[in-house]
């Protein structure tokens, strides 16, 4: 797209002065908006925060590495239910949320091994399975599930003169800027370039020197811990686990988020998120219709627009850097 | 020993059923080598459609095929409609696969959308409560019925797919599609066969399983996961393997049941996939497994 011209430059993440402002602006955005107080806005934008700090993690997977995983409720659910436990047993929020990521990308990294014999449709087939295996013995065990009462997590406190809503925006906030920093980051690393090489021929990779086993199986825990992140916000957001909030829908939805925000594009994942949020708070009349429009939403993406929103918004910025030439 | 005949015959009944999913599956995938998730969802539609028709107070045995024509109409239209463009723009395997799952997710919120969340019974005209005692053993009449539709399907299915011609230009055109074109098969009809096919075996299955279970837009979602097992444990290729698989997976899982906990009956078909595609990829029955990284 741009003329790079130095190495310096190509790992540089905000390339132009617009960009940098465009990017300003939503930030300041979102920082100001608690002080609207417009609650409503502000659970929304804090759903999608949540949401697109896993879509992020699948995109890494799905998007980079070229490895399809369903299996991203059973690390939802992982994530969550070690959140709830580590802060029932009386860890702080930071170290809980930090320990519920690790353990999710560990066992990210225990599913990964089928991946290194395994490809496309039955790497599908394993993580499914994963995923719904997780949810079945969450049912099962009580123990750990909380039983018929389900497990009580404890929010987080009102800080800094802010209500309790406004603070948990902003914490979900920052997560969310350091991960996205991250994952910028992270695919512009030697880690991040084998990842695509993987995607775009695995044996090419491999021949070139990138080692498969090491690089499949850090993708499948970084997108993990990603994932897992997500499980534990989202238990700190809602206060309340229960299994039947880890379903295979659950593993769809992100990606459903992945696929429209658009494959291989760490910005689209926030769209993709940001849609599969806004699209049910909108139609909100016809829930039931809600998996239709995911439905032919992903139809249309996948026949006219393979690359998703980030794919369309970026032919738009190509069409009007000329206009009206073309 | 009884109480293990008992759970034998009971496991014979679901993995019929089980069966009848894994070959829908299979069905498509040896012709395509897509994986579909609509399945279920396609299933569920047909079995809808019966539910309204009964409503409509006609005779079980019109109503059955109309509702297995329609599931095969729903799934031949997604492969000329969705499928076949989508090929013409060079989509991969794997955004095809994307796509059976979208469809699956329309067809779901359609059903919610058009027949309500909440639970409903069809009126079937094999009761579950009637039994015969063989031997000791207690045999429902639905399960028996079950059983022997399984049969028969497969056997006709066996049948046409070995003894026919048109069997002759499914095989031909799941081996080696370039080759079958060239031959003069006409493969998109012989493709959408196969999606109608696969459909109507998987209708089939959901109203023989409607009367177990209770019926609402998600009862299908656990039978085709494990069809999903139950193919992948024969060999995702191979129909027989299917057969195979789905009385297999249906029998072990009646005895988990049965002998060491309920809570191990469900979870066991999601340990026999990641089981057998870590130390036998390619299933019971399936050919060598080729595309190993």
């Amino acid at each position: 797209m741009d003329l790079i011209e130095s190495y310096r430059e190509e790992l540089r993440l905000i390339r132009k002065f617009w960009t940098g402002l465009g990017i300003g602006c939503i930030i300041v955005a979102a920082l100001i908006l608690p002080f609207l107080r417009q609650d409503y806005l502000v659970h929304i934008a804090t759903v999608v925060f949540i949401y697109a700090i896993g879509v992020q993690g699948q995109n890494i997977l799905i998007g980079y590495t070229g490895l399809i995983s369903f299996g991203q409720a059973g690390f939802l659910a992982i994530g969550a239910y070690a959140f709830g436990h580590l802060t029932a047993q009386g860890l702080p929020i930071p170290a809980a949320l930090l320990a519920a990521g690790l353990l999710a990308g560990l066992s990210g990294f225990i599913v990964g091994f089928p991946s290194l014999r395994l490809k496309g449709p039955y790497l599908a087939i394993v993580t499914m399975g994963f995923g719904v295996a997780v949810y079945q013995i969450l049912l099962n065990t009580e123990a750990i599930s909380g039983g018929r009462m389900g497990l009580v997590v404890k929010k987080i406190p009102a800080l800094f003169g802010l209500t309790q809503q406004a603070t948990f925006y902003y914490f979900i906030l920052l997560l969310l800027i350091i991960l996205t920093i991250f994952s910028y980051n992270l695919i512009s690393s030697y880690a991040g370039r084998a990842f695509i090489a993987i995607r775009d021929n695995d044996i090419a990779a491999e021949a070139m020197g990138v080692n498969l086993a090491h690089y499949k199986l850090l993708s499948f825990a970084i997108s993990s811990f990603y994932v897992g992140l997500q499980g534990a916000a989202y238990a700190l957001f809602i206060g309340y686990l229960e299994p039947n909030l880890f379903t295979f829908m659950e593993s769809i939805t992100i990606f459903v988020a992945v696929i429209i925000g658009g494959l291989a594009s760490i910005g689209g994942s926030i769209m993709g998120a940001a849609f599969v949020i806004l699209v049910p708070q909108v139609w909100s009349e016809a829930r039931e219709l809600v998996p239709v429009i995911f439905g032919i939403t992903i139809i249309i993406i996948l026949i006219f627009e393979p690359q998703g929103i980030a794919g369309r918004w970026l032919k738009i910025r190509l069409y009007f850097r000329n206009w009206p030439f073309r | 020993m009884r109480l293990f005949l008992q759970y034998f015959v009971s496991g014979l009944s679901t993995g019929s059923i089980y069966a009848l999913v894994a070959l829908g599956l299979s069905l498509v995938y040896r012709s395509t080598r897509i994986l579909n998730f609509a399945h279920g969802d396609l299933a569920a539609f047909g079995t809808f459609v019966a539910f309204t028709l009964l409503g409509l107070q006609l005779a079980f045995l019109i109503t059955f095929p109309l509702a297995i024509a329609g599931g095969a109409v729903l799934a031949m239209a997604f492969y000329f409609l969705i499928l076949v463009p989508a090929q013409r723009r060079n989509a991969t395997i794997l955004g095809q696969i994307i796509l059976t799952l979208g469809l699956g997710l329309i067809l779901q919120g359609l059903i919610s959308y058009l027949w309500g969340t909440d639970t409903k019974t069809l009126a079937f005209p094999l009761s579950d409560s009637r039994v015969w005692n063989i031997g000791g053993v207690v045999v429902s009449e639905l399960g028996l019925w079950t059983f022997i539709l399984g049969l028969a399907m497969s056997c006709l299915l066996y049948l046409l797919v070995q003894k026919t011609r048109l069997g002759v230009a499914m095989r031909a055109t799941s081996e080696n599609l370039p080759a079958a074109q060239t031959l003069g098969i006409p493969t998109r009809r012989v493709l959408a066969l196969a999606w109608g096919l696969a459909a109507s075996l998987g209708v089939a299955a959901g109203l023989f399983l409607a009367p177990a279970l209770l019926l609402d837009p998600f009862f299908m979602l656990e039978p085709f996961l494990k069809g999903f097992a139950a193919a992948i444990l024969g060999g995702l290729q191979s129909l027989p393997g299917a057969i195979l698989g789905g009385l297999i997976l249906g029998v072990a899982e009646s005895l988990a049941g049965g002998y060491v906990s309920i809570a191990l009956k469900n979870t066991l078909a999601f340990l026999i996939i990641i089981v057998i595609l870590l130390v036998k990829p390619e299933g019971l029955l399936g050919e060598e497994f080729k595309e190993r990284v």
